[in-house]
């Protein structure tokens, strides 16, 4: 996906886009667009009363009938050319997708337990046949590992080269079908269907081919026709008007047919009409620029609409692991000696907090690894039984563990658990942290500090999400304690401890019974109920099968922070969406000053006063309207591929910033597009 | 503008807003089911209306039976309207011995009554009996009032309900409405008006010997000579026939419940009927008395009352500036009259500005300030005749009408044409807030634009289509009696009128013809019924709907900033609907009588 490059750049993607900008002239494609469509039937109409005034005498001459109807075709080149840039970019990932789609050979397995198989092509894998891949096959099917590990290149969905490994059982089960097995082999159960399969699924979506319009994209279509058929009424009615208007005044003549159309595509909404698709197709790209793929538009509209954030601890909130922070040593030792048992104890022990506690000892302490063969260590590896894990050297028996474990240890030896560090221990839990007692025989040598490390910048970030509205929820496996003080750190909203997958399920259906949209990742089988239930759920690509179809989007990086990202894209969409309906219904108040007076001119030449703009001549001014239309569309592509930047701020800042820049500037901008325009057609004599 | 000018405009609007707030609370109450002080003692008559409806006032209705009771109630009005109109050479109470009611017109009356219009095609004193205009037409000014509050209430209930397909029970809404509001307030504003000299009479008409016919020299002195007929050789009979009637309780009724319909002809410019200033000026406030209260009632509804202030304040500063508008119009006077060196300026002596048309004893502000009134609520009822105002004084209440009657409205249907706008502003601007978007905690889905679509559509395209046949047809043509740019500005005015359901009209159309009789009909049964249905659906659709608890992310709807943007979404779609239609009207002749 990464290597897939903006369709913008490349001037082949850009000649393909204009190719489809003519083909999307069908008007079965158009039709679909009930504005444009209008736009479409305007232009076939102009074209036959130009055919028809080269024949007969017309109301206006050929070559200003000419132009209206080349200006109105433009117009829906131009709104079938933004579809086709914003959907340009989507057809190269599909086509970079589609290259792994190959039909294979796949080894289907004759019956479980054996390793008969027969070769079938791919193609007619069905739903729970067992197929066998070695070292340098490619994955035939979407499936779960039955048998075997293996390393796995997935970079054809993911573009990262690194490989994974999937296994059997567990969360690293599912494997794609297009994926490339390195090393070793699998045997996998068939789970999808060819032509159904994950890599179809991401096709579908990235190209657009199954893109339905979303709930809201409907709501706003229905307005933006009614306003159109408002002005459809308004345009038709306007002739009669006219007719009656020549009858009372006994002066000019009733308005023309072509000037009517110039007028109705200037009114209505072709600004937003035009571009509102390429909005919804960009905002899916921009998701997938990010490396995330929805399964549905309708997700991406309701991430915008998000309350509640549900994310996991693990990886998000905190650093992945513990982390040693402090040395707290017992009565009458010194913190050095405690960091020297620590770091002694640790220096086999390959586990992430085991290697912050020798980090922390050398940062603080200066300790370096002890020239092993000189000490001669026998190390004692953690078991569950003893809940400890240690090291004997120099008959000296260093234990590191759980409180209660050291100090049953102890004690069995004789000595004694001090109060001090009763009371260390009992603090560190209080404040989130994991404390660790550390022992020399049948002494305590004192407490070792492991904390959640709060991710730079992430409070910061809950600030922002704060802002906007936008409640963030904590979910740990941790002790209500713990989980406490880390929320505290972190500063979300809420959180939920010791959280069961039933836990979880519950919380999302009590957030949504009080009207409010939750989103939340998840990767594992046991996340599926509750991905299943919340509004916006990404899963991760590493994760299970059963969860990447729960989700209704699918994160190639497996990053759970991405869940704030999905939410901006969310927002953006739907912000260019209602800055460019406001853009665009602000602008007819403008070309009704520049088209009335013209139109008129013949009958009423006092409306003259209303020509604010000063146009040079009335098909001048008509042709400068419907040019200013026209182009205001292809001026507007790069934002509604863009989209329109969210910043963190409360709605009400948002609205005011949006309706003074999209509000107010539609008003302005083209009583000045207009008039430029007119200057040029008059000074270069185009008219 | 004169100081006198603003400061009675400024008083108008100081004693309106200190009277709606607690009325608007006490509508809240009644529509809850709670009945404040007197009006508890009403209580046994409500259960004995329900007693003989067979009303079960604790069953509620969903959205599609609470239309259809509106539906069945208007249809049968409807034919009691018509029927009685028919009828009344039959019926008792008809002194003048008036004939049966021809049958477009009837059609016309019955549907005008019906709908909350007040659209009169005829003279009321002239050709309705006094049987007609009490349970005829009198019944309607109630019972259509109470109709569009009813259904207001209903549309509260459901952006405030959640999670339920209940929005109240019609035939309780509609009695409550009546009985607790409508009646009480009539009763109070008439004896008020009866007071400040508004006739009130059962005897429908008296006889008297008038100066103008005391024969000195046997012609009257009004009349002008005819000295070839030998009519006024005669001696002229020495009486008159002075029309009077239950009028004060009339006009109560028209000004409250924004009928508009007069008992006279000449509406409220009768002395009759509106004598005094002090009248008028009761008369004027009890035209937006109940629409901007019932912004109140919404707020308390809604358990939000800045909702309702937000919505009133919209109105208000639509309202405001248009009344500026129009009196500044008249003010500044006929540049026709200056060319003949009338004097038109405003000094002790004179009001100056152009005073065709208008009552000496109201003046151009208190005409202004009603003509804006009555088309800003969908009242209908004049003072003044709107068609001799000037070009843009004239044009300005037309357009008050075609933004839909949504500036105060009619009783209840201004608020809920309202609220559908604040619904579009909520869905256009909801959206650059990076939401999908919401009003008062309901999502607006493309089911309720669906609905605000139609509800905008169809009105004005009553007015476009309705103007359109006008003027293409011979039959509609030939009513129009003035030349120009005017003339086609009456056709306008009355479709609009219709259209909108306000009810008033620019004369110098012949407005009781088939013709016109049917058009004007079927557009006010557009205006009124093709409103009611879509928004009761969306009340249905939003009653079902959770609510979702607002947060720093919802857009807000009771800022400043939000009454600004809804104002200009009123705005820029009554300006794109009808600034063509108004150009070719109003404004060309505007244009050719001051520029030239």
């Amino acid at each position: 996906m990464n290597t897939a490059k903006p369709a913008m750049t490349s001037m082949t993607s850009l000649r393909q886009a204009i190719i489809q900008a003519v083909i999307k002239l069908n008007p079965s494609t158009q039709i679909r667009n009930p504005v444009m469509f209008a736009v479409y039937v305007g232009s076939i109409f102009t074209t036959v009363l130009w055919i028809d005034s080269l024949i007969s005498p017309a109301e206006e001459s050929p070559g200003f009938i000419l132009s209206v109807s080349l200006w109105l075709w433009s117009t829906v080149l131009f709104a079938n050319f933004a579809e086709a840039i914003a959907e340009g970019h989507g057809k190269a990932q599909a086509a970079s997708l589609r290259k792994n789609q190959t039909t294979v050979i796949a080894r289907k397995l004759k019956h479980a337990g054996t390793r008969e198989f027969t070769e079938v092509p791919s193609t007619q894998l069905v739903v729970s046949d067992l197929v066998l891949i070695r070292a340098g096959e490619t994955i035939p099917a979407d499936g779960e590992v039955i048998e075997g590990v293996a390393s796995v290149d997935e970079s054809a969905i993911t573009g990262e080269s690194a490989p994974v490994v999937r296994e059997s059982g567990g969360d690293r089960s599912a494997v794609t079908g297009g994926t490339r097995i390195i090393s070793d082999w699998l045997i996998i159960e068939v789970k999808a269907l060819p032509g159904h399969s994950f890599i179809d699924r991401m096709i579908q979506m990235v190209e657009g081919a199954k893109r339905q319009k979303t709930p809201n994209e409907i709501a706003l279509a229905i307005l933006l026709s009614a306003l159109t058929l408002i002005f459809l009424l308004v345009v038709a009615t306007l002739l009669p008007f006219s007719q009656f208007g020549v009858h009372v005044s006994g002066a000019g003549r009733p308005i023309s047919l072509t000037v009517l159309v110039a007028l109705f595509v200037c009114l209505a909404p072709t600004t937003i009409g035009a571009l509102l698709s390429a909005i919804g197709i960009a905002g899916m790209n921009r998701l997938s620029q990010a490396n995330v793929i929805a399964m549905s538009g309708r997700a991406v509209e309701a991430a915008g609409d998000v309350d509640v954030l549900l994310l996991d601890k693990t990886g998000t909130i905190t650093l992945g692991n513990r982390q040693a922070t402090k040395f707290s040593p017992a009565p009458g030792v010194t913190e050095q000696e405690l960091a020297e048992a620590a770091h002694l104890s640790s220096m086999a022990d390959e586990t992430a907090e085991g290697r912050s506690i020798a980090v922390l000892a050398k940062r603080q302490f200066g300790l370096r690894g002890r020239d092993l063969e000189s000490i001669k260590p026998h190390f004692v590896p953690f078991s569950a039984r003893t809940r400890m894990s240690g090291v004997t050297v120099d008959g000296h028996e260093i234990r590191k563990g759980a409180a209660d474990a050291v100090a049953k240890h102890v004690q069995s030896q004789g000595g004694s658990y001090p109060e001090e560090s009763r009371r260390a221990v009992q603090e560190i839990s209080n404040a989130g942290g994991t404390p660790l007692v550390v022992s020399s025989d049948d002494r305590v040598l004192g407490v070792i500090e492991l904390k959640d490390i709060v991710k730079g910048g992430i409070r910061e970030r809950f600030a922002e999400l704060r802002q906007m509205g936008i409640r963030t929820v904590m979910i740990t496996g941790d002790n209500p304690l713990t989980a406490a003080a880390i929320a505290a750190e972190a500063g979300v909203d809420d959180f939920l401890a010791e959280a069961t997958p039933e836990a979880k399920l519950e919380m999302i259906r009590d957030y949504q019974k009080g009207g409010r949209l939750v989103a939340m990742t998840g990767d594992g089988t046991n996340d599926a109920p509750a991905l299943a239930q919340a509004d916006v759920a990404v899963a991760m690509n590493s994760g299970t099968q059963a969860a990447k179809e729960a989700g209704n989007m699918v994160d190639l990086d497996s990053n759970p922070t991405k869940l704030i990202e999905i939410v901006n894209i969310g927002k953006q969409l739907l912000m260019t969406r209602g800055s460019l309906t406001t853009f665009s219904i602000a602008n007819d108040v403008a070309k009704y000053f520049a088209i009335l007076p013209a139109a008129f001119a013949a009958t009423y030449p006092t409306l003259k006063v209303i020509d604010l703009m000063q146009l040079g001549s009335p098909s001048s001014a008509i042709l400068s309207a419907v040019i200013f239309n026209a182009v205001i569309i292809v001026v507007l592509i790069p934002l509604a591929l863009k989209g329109v930047r969210y910043r963190p701020v409360g709605a009400a800042q948002l609205l005011r910033n949006n309706l003074v820049i999209y509000g107010a500037g539609g008003l302005l901008v083209p009583f000045l597009g207009i008039k430029l325009i007119d200057l040029i057609l008059n000074s270069t004599g185009l008219l | 503008m004169t100081f006198n000018s603003v400061a009675q405009i400024v008083v108008h609007i100081v004693v309106l807003a200190v009277i709606i707030r607690p009325l608007g609370a006490y509508m809240a109450r009644v529509y809850s089911g709670q009945y404040p002080g007197m009006t508890r003692h009403l209580k046994s008559i409500e259960r004995f209306i329900y007693h003989l409806g067979g009303v079960n006032p604790e069953l509620e209705m969903t959205s599609t039976q609470y239309s259809w009771a509106v539906s069945r109630l208007s249809l049968v009005s409807l034919i009691a309207v018509y029927g009685i109109q028919r009828t009344q050479s039959w019926l008792p109470w008809n002194p003048q011995g008036l004939t049966n009611v021809e049958s477009s017109l009837a059609f016309n009356t019955a549907v005008s009554f019906v709908t909350n219009t007040n659209w009169q095609s005829y003279s009321g004193e002239v050709t309705l009996s006094g049987f007609t205009q009490m349970f005829a037409l009198t019944v309607q000014n109630f019972v259509s009032a109470a109709v569009g509050m009813a259904v207001l209430i209903a549309f509260i209930r459901g952006i405030h309900r959640t999670s339920t397909q209940f929005i109240g029970n019609f035939w309780v809404d509609l009695t409550r409405g009546t009985l607790y509001i409508l009646l009480p307030a009539s009763a109070i504003t008439a004896f008020v008006l009866v007071g400040l000299g508004v006739v009130q009479s059962f005897p429908a008409t008296i006889e008297l010997h008038t100066l103008e016919n005391t024969p000195h020299d046997g012609v009257p002195v009004g009349d002008p000579p005819e000295i070839d007929t030998p009519k006024s050789n005669a001696p002229s009979s020495p009486t008159a026939i002075l029309p009077l009637g239950p009028v004060a309780s009339q006009v109560a009724i028209k000004q409250l419940g924004t009928n508009g319909g007069g008992y006279f002809n000449t509406n409220s410019a009768h002395p009759l009927e509106n004598p005094t200033p002090l009248s008028n000026f009761v008369q004027m406030i009890s035209i937006l008395l109940i629409p901007a209260a019932l912004c109140h009632t919404f707020g308390e509804m809604v358990q939000d009352r800045r909702q309702g202030t937000a919505l009133l304040t919209a109105m208000t500063v639509i309202f405001l500036p248009l009344v500026f508008g129009v009196a500044a119009a008249e003010q500044y006077g006929n540049p026709a009259l200056s060319r003949l060196s009338v004097d038109q300026r405003a000094s002790d002596s004179q009001s100056g500005g152009n005073m065709e048309g208008k009552e000496t004893r109201f003046g151009i502000t208190n005409s202004a300030l009603w003509a804006v009134s009555t088309t800003a609520a969908s009242n209908g009822s004049v003072n003044a005749m709107h068609d001799s105002f000037t070009p843009l004084g004239g044009l300005i209440p037309m357009w008050l009408i075609q933004l839909g009657e949504i500036v105060f409205g009619g009783v209840g249907s201004g608020l809920y044409g309202m609220i559908v706008y604040a619904l579009i502003a909520v869905f256009v601007a909801g959206l650059m807030v990076g939401r999908t978007p919401e009003y008062l905690g309901k999502k607006i889905g493309s089911f309720e634009m669906r609905m605000a679509a139609l509800v905008i559509i169809l009105p004005c395209a009553a007015v476009l289509i309705g103007t359109a046949a006008a003027v293409m047809t011979e039959a509609g043509r030939s009513s129009v009696f003035n030349p120009g740019p005017h003339g086609f500005s009456e056709v306008l005015y009355a479709y609009s009128s219709a259209g909108n359901n306000n009810g008033s009209a620019f004369a110098g159309l012949c407005a009781n013809t088939d013709f016109y009789n049917v058009t004007l009909g079927v557009a006010m049964l557009i205006g009124r019924f093709f409103v009611i249905l879509p928004v009761l659906a969306v009340a249905g659709s939003l009653a079902q709907k959770t609510k979702i608890p607002s947060g720093a992310g919802t857009m807000p709807t009771h800022t400043t900033l939000f009454v600004s943007l809804l104002v200009a979404i009123v705005l820029l779609v009554g300006a794109l609907s009808f600034f063509p239609v108004l150009a070719l009207g109003p404004v060309v002749e505007h244009l050719e009588l001051y520029v030239h």
